[in-house]
């Protein structure tokens, strides 16, 4: 590793001016918990690491009646320690509960583990199913753009030179809905997804059909997979064992992952099944409250 | 819990559960370890490592480097000193190809294998310039399992290799070693046996995963005098080796002792000592500092041999064992010297049998050279036999305690490379693992939709005894210095100075343990092979005795009379007569007018320390639908001789476990098609972390080792040979099927339950 700058603007404007400068010898940091290791494995050739940390926007956590705005650089532990957001992005707390242990998430934020843009990224598919919009920085100004089309490979996002995520924007979940995340690792703490579903689901009036359902699977993949096929057969569909067994199913073949040293194509496939069944009961639980 | 087999002296500090002496200073932090090493003028080395897995090298550029700002020194495999000249049968010596496996020279047998080291102002700058240094490659076909290494046309990795087959020498071979140990008829046994069970284990590379990274400082003065730090199980090894590489002889070279941060055999070899010497050496005498990281340490430190055990066993319908044959193939690694002779004397020593072949192969592949690991080659082997038994009582329907009772070894039985042992606890073992609270009680109901089952599996390890030396000093407080030369692991300070407390019938507390450097003590191997307690304790026990003869000669002067009419008790003198008595005490303010300072010294050269004998009890829980599993409940059961120290002894028990258990299910070299490790860091090599493990219940059993005034056998070790079958048996309990691969994952439990 060697000699860098440490930046810490206090506004997006300066952020994006020093951005600009070094090209893609700069790096936004949030927590750390990725670029740190990364810089010492030789990752990046840097001149400079841009700290967001003191930047207001970057560091708002706020939920109101439009939705929930999360800075870029807000750790995990304020997401799962808030009361709002445990009420209503319960998905969302799934994520950021996982990620690392205690040390890790005091540091790690949702927006670095969305920048990094891991195929295992735990904060991404829970963002994904709640709809959540990315709102970016740049030298030509502001820019919204979907989470779901926010990661273009592993480790590759559309984030440009010069550019920074400011935020994320969850949109305030219907009435009668509920998500859910969960990952699979052969230990129970510690490691990174083998495979991984998020579900979000909104039932109808009578409680017994879903009226639509947002699957996204993690880890079977080059970057998190949306199971629109699935997410599409389960709405207006009966809430029973049949309908979910079939949109598991579907997602199953929805998941075109690798393999490699965390698991094999067959093993992650047949994961993506059964945590995508376990995961739509466990939001409709959490929609009936 | 403890259970006596014997009525034993009444002990005042022995069983007791003192503090470590080192305690204090390892809870807050004031220990210093290898890296916390910090001398004036200090400045920072780097290695460079290969990124090929086997390649010629065609040559090492280095100007680059030795032209970056801040280098002070570059060196290359030239500059070590020149490897011995004798040859073995194996061709060159085992120990002087590690010559090249410090430093390779023309040829690069795995990947992180180090070629080239610099040494720079600071840390950056030194791993900034070490990778300027340019290495042309010829790339060779990797070898990297024990089959493809013995298949027709496989290349050979060691020209100059001569193997040792049977006796023969065999050229153009990757098989270092083949031996065999017989006896009886093993055909005539497999005839008369009503049921054969013949299965084959294979096993990946696991690595010993100590959390602190191989480190080495070292200064090479102006006369020739070289000063070394490092984290080590011995002292004394990293000083021979340390002055073999770099050609000075070992009485030129001191290392000082630091605490070492978990070694379980991976450090008994050096790795950055020599290097760090030579840079010194070329840096005019600047100390230099390097330190691994943890893709180092993985990729190129020693990792316990993978390979294939293979167990054939007859039994008649009486259930006696007629005869059994094993075949074990171990990864040597880069060069040969795997642990396979210990995986060969470990296999079948728990079992009685009429007949028995062991045949056994050290074999070269492309991958670090390997090391010991906690009962070397012993786990594998256990996997394999205690597999085989298992299915014998499955196919028969027999208890698997009773079964293994009727063949248990037991003193006089022939061990399979032909000593015969000694007393032994084996069957106190057996039956206390038969009346255990664990054995006894259901398993339990699983959470919904999980299967349980519960495995019982053995392990033997023989226990080391060897060089020990401890040096005992009374001050004038009545308090006790001692110097011994064990490196401490695992809270041997204590149970060294627990035995010279034991003799002078002082406290635990009244011993001051200190380990120096290799100029201030006498010669004591390291600290492996489970022998300190046992021979470093058995030094402390003769030195105490030594200074309580002394002080008998004092007390007799001060009290005029024969050192006959003067007895010792718990630390008391009494004359004979019981009308005069003083203590250690109170005699040490007397010292200067009898004589002056009281010190004693003991130095020992143990036989063999008393082989370990553990029975593991390991209950399961499996996610039928994901494969994951969960240790829900598990008991370890050991001859301990004795545990001088009970909580150390139960905690050297536990951690040989927690390894064990780790290896059974997610740990493994996993390598990538070019045969590189993949998972080199503690994140995907997946150690078990304490949320996976439950307590784990230990019972100590206690069979005296009739070799040790205390009963001692050593500890650290055979806890690690039944885990992996444990934890197998189990799963075979829960799902009816036998995974014979290690690690038994989620990916292969799920397999073999929807097949
Ligand atoms: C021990 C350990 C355990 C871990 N466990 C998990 C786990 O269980 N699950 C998991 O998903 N991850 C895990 N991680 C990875 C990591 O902690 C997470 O991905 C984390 O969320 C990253 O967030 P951060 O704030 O630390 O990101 P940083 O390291 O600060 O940044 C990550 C990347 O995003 C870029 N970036 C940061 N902020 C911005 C911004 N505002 N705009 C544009 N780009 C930006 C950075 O340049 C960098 O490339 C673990 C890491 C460690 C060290």
């Amino acid at each position: 590793m060697h000699p860098f700058n440490y930046v810490a603007p206090k506004t997006v404007e300066e952020a994006v001016n020093v951005l600009e400068k070094h090209g893609d010898k700069a790096r936004p940091l949030a927590g750390g918990t990725d670029l740190l290791v990364q810089a010492r494995g030789n990752k990046w050739d840097l001149e400079a690491v841009v700290d967001v940390k003191k930047i207001p926007e970057a560091m708002k956590l706020e939920a109101s009646d439009d939705g929930l705005i999360i800075g870029s650089g807000v750790p995990c532990y304020q997401i799962y320690e808030n009361e709002e957001v445990k009420k209503h992005y319960a998905g969302i707390v799934d994520g950021a509960f996982i990620i690392g242990g205690i040390q890790i998430q005091s540091r790690a934020a949702i927006g670095g583990n969305l920048c990094n843009a891991a195929p295992s990224g735990d904060a991404i598919c829970p963002l994904i199913v709640y709809g959540a919009t990315a709102n970016i920085a740049g030298p030509n100004g502001e820019r919204k753009i979907a989470v779901e089309d926010f990661c273009i490979g592993p480790g590759k996002t559309v984030i440009k030179n010069g550019e920074l995520l400011v935020s994320i924007s969850v949109p305030k979940p219907a009435k009668r809905s509920g998500a859910a995340y969960e990952r699979f690792i052969p230990r129970n703490e510690m490691d990174i997804a083998v495979a991984a579903v998020a579900v979000s689901v909104v039932i109808d009036n009578t409680g017994e059909n879903f009226e639509s359902v947002n699957i996204a699977l993690a880890s079977v993949g080059p970057t998190p997979i949306v199971a629109r096929k699935a997410s599409d057969y389960l709405a207006g569909k009966p809430i029973n064992d049949a309908s979910i067994s079939e949109a598991a199913s579907i997602a199953k073949d929805e998941a075109s992952p690798i393999s490699d040293m965390r698991g094999t194509i067959e093993h992650r496939k047949h994961l993506i099944e059964v945590i995508t069944n376990r995961m739509i009961k466990e939001s409709v639980k959490r929609a009936r409250g | 819990m403890v259970e006596l087999f014997e009525n034993k002296a009444n002990y005042k500090v022995i069983g007791t559960r003192p503090v470590r002496h080192d305690g204090v200073d390892k809870v807050t932090g004031r220990a210093v370890y290898g890296a916390d090493v910090k001398v004036p003028g200090l400045i920072w080395g780097e290695v460079l490592r290969s990124t090929e897995v086997h390649a010629k090298i065609k040559s090492i550029d280095t100007s680059a480097a030795e032209k970056f700002p801040g280098v002070i020194a570059v060196m290359t495999h030239d500059d070590l000193a020149t490897p011995g000249r004798d040859t073995t049968r194996n061709g060159l010596n085992d120990v002087d190809r590690e010559f090249f496996n410090i430093m390779a020279k023309d040829k690069v047998m795995y990947k992180g294998h180090v070629i080239a080291a610099v040494a720079a102002i600071d840390r950056n700058t030194a791993q900034e310039a070490v990778r300027k240094i340019k290495v042309e490659y010829e790339k060779l076909q990797p070898v990297t399992n024990v089959d493809d290494a013995v298949a027709k046309n496989a290349p050979i990795l060691l020209d100059d290799l001569i193997g040792d087959h049977l006796g023969e020498d065999v050229k153009n071979t990757n098989i270092a070693t083949h031996f065999r140990h017989e006896f009886g008829n093993v055909e005539e046994g497999f005839e008369s046996a009503d049921l054969i069970v013949d299965k084959e284990v294979t096993l990946q590379m696991v690595h010993q995963g100590y959390i602190e990274p191989h480190n080495a400082t070292a200064i090479w003065n102006e006369d020739n005098k070289v000063t070394v730090w490092s984290s080590t199980q011995g002292s004394f090894g990293v000083r021979d080796q340390t002055a073999k590489f770099i050609g000075l002889p070992p009485s030129s070279v001191r290392v000082n002792y630091s605490e070492i941060g978990g070694g379980f055999g991976g450090k008994t070899k050096v790795y950055l000592s020599p290097i760090a010497a030579i840079l010194s050496k070329k840096s005019n005498g600047r100390p230099v500092k390097i330190v691994m990281d943890r893709p180092s340490v993985f990729q190129a430190t020693g990792p316990a041999p993978g390979g294939k055990v293979r167990v054939k066993m007859g039994v008649t319908n009486e259930g006696k064992i007629t005869a059994a044959h094993a075949t074990i193939r171990y990864e040597a690694g880069a060069y040969p010297g795997s642990a396979v002779n210990a995986g060969a004397i470990c296999i079948f020593a728990c079992y009685e049998m009429p007949a028995s072949r062991i045949d056994g192969y050290d074999i070269v592949v492309n991958k670090p050279k390997s090391a010991a690991y906690r009962a070397p080659g012993s786990p594998q082997a256990a996997f394999a036999i205690e597999t085989v038994i298992d299915e014998i009582c499955d196919q028969k329907g027999w208890d698997k305690i009773q079964f293994r009772l009727d063949n248990a070894a037991k003193k006089g039985t022939r061990r399979g490379d032909g000593v015969l042992l000694e007393k032994i606890g084996f069957e106190e073992s057996l039956q206390a693992a038969q009346k255990s609270e664990h054995w006894n009680s259901d398993i339990g109901k699983s959470k919904e939709g999980k299967l349980r089952g519960r495995g019982l599996a053995c392990g033997y390890w023989m226990n080391g005894g060897g060089l020990s030396t401890c040096d005992l000093m009374l001050t004038d407080d009545g308090t006790v210095m001692m110097n011994e030369g064990s490196a401490d692991i695992g809270g041997t300070r204590a149970s060294i100075a627990m035995q010279a407390a034991e003799v002078l019938g002082l406290s635990a507390e009244d011993i001051k343990p200190t380990i120096p450097d290799t100029d201030s003590i006498g010669y004591t191997g390291m600290t492996g092979g489970s022998r300190t307690t046992f021979a470093t304790g058995y030094a402390a026990y003769l030195a105490a005795q030594s200074m309580v003869d002394q002080l008998k000669s004092r007390v007799a002067i001060l009290w005029e009379l024969n050192e006959d009419d003067i007895d010792f008790n718990e630390g008391f003198f009494t004359s004979n007569d019981q009308e005069l008595k003083i203590s250690i005490k109170e005699l040490s303010g007397k010292l200067e007018s009898t004589g002056g300072p009281v010190s004693s010294t003991a130095s020992v050269n143990m036989a063999a320390g008393g082989n370990g004998y553990a029975v593991h009890i390991c209950d399961l829980e499996i996610d039928p639908e994901t494969g994951k599993t969960d240790v829900v409940r598990y008991t370890a059961i050991q001859d301990v001789g004795k545990a001088i120290h009970p909580s150390y002894a139960e905690g050297q028990i536990q951690g040989g476990v927690v390894q064990g258990i780790g290896w059974a299910l997610n740990e493994e070299y996993y390598l990538h098609p070019d045969g590189s490790m993949a998972n080199h860091s503690f994140l995907d090599y997946r150690m078990p972390t304490c949320l996976d493990m439950p307590m784990i219940e230990t019972i100590m059993v206690e069979v005296p080792n009739p070799n040790h005034p205390y009963g001692v056998r050593g500890v650290g070790e055979v806890t690690l040979a039944p885990p992996i079958a444990a934890a197998s048996n189990a799963v075979k309990d829960a799902t009816n099927k036998r995974i014979l691969e290690q690690p038994i994952k989620p990916s292969r439990i799920l397999k073999a339950i929807r097949d």
